[in-house]
């Protein structure tokens, strides 16, 4: 497209711009308060197709509460916010959509359902009286299991695993659906350092090679720096939206309240 | 005694005398359907951690005999339009955030008590009826009931299976089966719907007072010997049978209320089992650990080809 508007700034090359039903997200003045208390402030900014959309903040900054708007699991107190064109409230297209949370909401430690079942959830595409888990879906639920290294797990229970194998397991489901839009809160909470690394390596492919749309909520700068390549930061409003390498030490220090140094890897030991 | 004679009861002396009553027959049928049904719905209460909805609906379905008792009224429908309706309201409250959970159950709960004490008090006060209701009884159910408690049973089992795919994904985690597309709100309400009948139908066998265990005991047995989510169900329902037609034998030979019978049943049941995985995991426990840490090492996220050895083996027993 760069070339071509280049070359010949006349003619443009339309459908290389993203229709409003194309944009993955978009947040159009949204408010949203609980119990009058506004937790997020006049948030305007949109995630494109193809983007690694990293969402930075501290504490109670909202950024949660941001992911549930988008997800239409919260409805905006005024404003909206737009899922592939649609209000994320009246959003019907789910199967576009994987969603990662922070971590499973069941609280019920002797959760009788097996891995497997879990992330065969993933692969249902609504009510059918009938329903039966097809073969292809089967090859779906193993190669995002492969994916997600959790394969030899797939018989225990939910409840007998640690919490970053949950973690897999939460995005082998969300795999499962092969999403354009892949929106991931903290999906690395209770993930060692190895496990950490090799979930931004498969993030990466997903992002580049499968060309999935990526949002995550994030507390590591550092690997926000390195692998995402648009970034919002969020303290009730937005403090900063844009390319990731525009992210300074400025904003980061309005971010958090204390001033910030950025200091850069030595790039043989990054992904990038 | 010339058996030739008298052949009806020739055949009448080979078969268990319990069987010779009418009024058994119908009690033991109703204990087959209370017990497919009752766990059933428990499995995806229990799983919740809303095990309590099932003791605050059955005082609400007592204060709904109390109405139907005084107004002379069907007792099985006004029982159940009390329930539904409450059961709907604490639905809506919680999903409003208007009360927390439990204290929109404390407040369902001692209103529908009150309630239900001040009426029978100002009619004639506790009688048989009452007693039935509150702690089940063999004599109290009618062909009518049966009739009503199979139909509502047909219904259940069938909802159950029909949406078994989204109930689990709901019990599992709302947000993650919302935006897996599965309607929450409308299978929520549906739910809690049909376990205000469930309870209004259960209450004929074992009494308000206990129906609640019913409900919540099978599944808690099943959960604990039984993995995956179509046998824990399976299983929970078929202990519930168990329970309910042994509870009721043992009321029948010993004399003894049905309700308190079956309930203790599937508690020593629970008892069994629990001593059973105590005693497990005392002796295996050890062996599983070390079988568990050798499989933690062999799960690594495989994109790109890294191969680093995680070291999260920290299991999550919370």
């Amino acid at each position: 497209m760069n070339d071509n508007s280049q070359s010949n700034p006349i003619q443009v090359d339309v459908e290389s711009f993203p229709r409003p039903e194309k944009i993955p997200i978009r947040f159009d003045e949204t408010w949203f308060a609980y119990d009058s208390v506004p937790v997020v402030r006049d948030i305007n900014f949109s995630i494109m197709p193809g983007e690694f959309a990293a969402i930075l903040g501290p504490n109670g900054s909202g950024k949660t509460t941001l992911m549930k708007l988008a997800l239409g699991l919260l409805k905006p107190s005024s404003g909206r916010v737009l899922l592939f064109g649609e209000p994320s409230d009246n959003f019907t297209d789910w199967h576009r959509i994987g969603y990662v949370p922070q971590r499973i909401q069941t609280t019920e430690y002797r959760f009788p359902a097996s891995v497997r079942e879990i992330v065969q959830f993933g692969a249902y595409s609504g009510f059918s009286f009938f329903r039966s888990f097809k073969h292809n879906e089967n090859s779906r639920v193993d190669d995002a299991m492969e994916l997600a290294g959790i394969r030899e797990l797939a018989g225990r229970r939910v409840s007998d695993i640690s919490v970053g194998q949950q973690q897999r397991m939460l995005i082998a489901r969300a795999l499962v659906r092969r999403p354009d839009l892949l929106v991931m809160d903290e999906p690395v909470a209770g993930v060692d350092a190895a496990g950490e690394d090799q979930f931004h390596s498969m993030v990466r492919r997903l992002n580049r090679d499968l060309g999935i749309t990526i949002v995550m909520v994030s507390h590591d700068i550092g690997a926000v720096m390195r692998e995402a390549t648009t970034c919002a930061c969020i303290n009730q409003d937005i403090v900063f939206h844009g390319p990731v390498h525009q992210l300074d030490a400025n904003a980061l220090s309005a971010l958090y309240g204390f001033p910030v140094d950025v200091l850069m890897h030595d790039p043989d030991h990054t992904h990038r | 005694m010339c058996l030739c004679m008298i052949p009806t009861t020739r055949i009448g002396n080979l078969m268990p005398e319990i069987f010779q009553y009418e009024f058994m027959n119908r009690a033991i049928v109703a204990s087959v359907l209370v017990g497919v049904t009752a766990p059933a719905i428990g499995m995806f209460l229990v799983l919740r951690r809303l095990s309590l909805i099932a003791d605050t609906l059955s005082h609400v379905a007592f204060a709904g005999v109390a109405v139907a008792l005084i107004t002379k009224s069907f007792t099985p429908i006004v029982a159940f339009i009390a329930t539904a309706t409450a059961a709907v309201s604490i639905e809506e409250l919680r999903v409003r955030r208007l009360l927390p959970g439990d204290a929109a159950l404390a407040v369902f709960l001692y209103g529908a008590l009150a309630l239900a004490v001040v009426l029978i008090s100002a009619s004639d006060g506790f009688n048989t009826t009452i007693f039935s209701y509150l702690f089940g009884s063999l004599l109290s159910v009618s062909m009518t009931d049966l009739w009503w408690m199979g139909i509502l049973a047909l219904v259940i089992v069938l909802f159950l299976f029909m949406f078994r795919f989204e109930l689990t994904q709901i019990t599992f985690d709302p947000d993650l089966a919302k935006t897996n597309g599965v309607r929450v709100h409308m299978l929520n309400l549906s739910l809690a719907i049909l376990t205000a009948g469930t309870i209004t139908v259960s209450m004929r066998v074992v009494g308000v007072l206990l129906v609640g265990a019913l409900i919540v005991i099978p599944v808690l047995v099943s959960i604990r010997v039984v993995k995956g989510l179509t046998l824990t169900l399976i299983v929970s329902s078929a202990l519930g049978v168990f329970v309910a037609v042994f509870g009721m034998v043992i009321s029948f030979y010993a004399d003894l209320a049905p309700g308190g019978s079956v309930v203790l049943i599937a508690i020593s049941l629970l008892i069994i089992v629990e001593i059973g995985a105590l005693i497990k995991r005392n002796f295996f426990g050890s062996s599983q650990l070390m079988q568990s840490s050798d499989h933690t090492h062999a799960h690594e996220f495989h994109a790109h080809g890294v191969n680093e050895s995680a070291t999260d083996d920290r299991h999550s027993h919370r």
